[in-house]
């Protein structure tokens, strides 16, 4: 995609508002509908979207191949550690109550923020490594042939 | 019309299209987190990888020469036994609905008690249900090892060789 000027000027400008939705999303998941699930989808559309415009080489600079494979793995990380912070400290697995346990509703509020945080980085990197593996094998196309 | 195209490209763009009614379809239903999922990741990203796949293999579907008689029978059995299954679903909305009145009720009355949020789905999900949740970021990340695994495997392969 060279010459398409629109795409790019628009992208430029979308990729931005996607990715601060997406953290919205995110971050206001327990107020709002949405979560870490949704907002993964969401910022990885975003990286995708600037794939497909810009080309595959442009994005990975920003996101390298490598990175957006280890991340995945972190994100699940974050979220077992989350209960296994609660081991330590004498509660269940995944019983936020460990987090602050004079305020039983702080420790859910955080919890719940956590291991949204895990949820949605592993669905952010784990997209965004699949959407690499499959166009990383595409054949480059003539604008034509679509 | 999907039915008849030859053109596979027309064919990703009209289940993308499907993917986005769907998702209005879960808004007018009240269920925004499950719209938000359809629209993103049946309408987006699926979209995009159909068309990666699409890139990789052929553009037109191959003509065949086979009888779509039995087909399209089994099709519309299947459609009528659906649509034969729904008449014994309570009502859009019904309050006596299996799913408002037992377990529905209980989490809508208690979730708000116990960690002060009110998005009661995000509660279930992540502090009620959160040993799922993590099972599922589990099953996200292994379903990505094995697009990573099947699809970047061969060509490391081919590049040692």
């Amino acid at each position: 995609m060279k010459h398409h000027l629109i795409l790019k000027v628009i992208t430029k400008f979308m990729v931005g508002v996607i990715v601060l939705f997406g953290l919205y999303v995110q971050f206001h998941g327990d107020y709002s509908p949405g979560g870490g699930f949704q907002a993964g989808v969401i910022i990885a559309a975003a990286f995708i979207l600037y794939g497909i415009v810009m080309g595959l080489e442009n994005v990975q600079k920003v996101m390298p191949i490598w990175f957006a494979q280890k991340a995945a793995a972190l994100g699940v990380l974050v979220y077992a550690l989350t209960g296994v912070f609660s081991i330590i400290f004498g509660f269940e697995f995944l019983n936020y109550h460990a987090i602050s346990p004079e305020h039983p509703k702080h420790g859910q509020h955080y919890g719940i923020i956590l291991v949204e945080l895990g949820v949605g980085i592993t669905v952010t990197f784990v997209m965004i490594a699949i959407y690499y593996s499959f166009a990383g094998r595409t054949p480059r196309l003539d604008d034509k042939e679509w | 019309m999907a039915l008849t195209l030859k053109h596979l490209f027309a064919v990703i763009m009209l289940s993308g299209a499907f993917s986005l009614v769907s998702a209005m379809l879960f808004v007018v239903m009240d269920a925004v987190d499950v719209a938000f999922t359809e629209a993103a990741v049946g309408a987006g990203v699926s979209t995009v990888l159909m068309l990666a796949t699409m890139a990789l293999t052929v553009r037109v579907q191959k003509e065949t020469k086979k009888p779509i008689l039995l087909p399209l029978v089994v099709v519309c059995l299947v459609g009528v036994l659906l649509i034969y299954g729904t008449l014994d679903m309570p009502n859009f909305g019904a309050f006596d609905s299996p799913a408002q009145a037992h377990l529905g009720s209980t989490y809508l009355n208690i979730t708000y008690k116990d960690m002060g949020i009110p998005n009661v789905v995000t509660g279930i999900l992540a502090s009620y249900r959160g040993y799922d949740t993590l099972g599922e970021t589990v099953v996200v990340l292994t379903a990505g090892l094995g697009v990573i695994l099947l699809l970047s495997g061969l060509k490391g392969r081919k590049d040692k060789e």
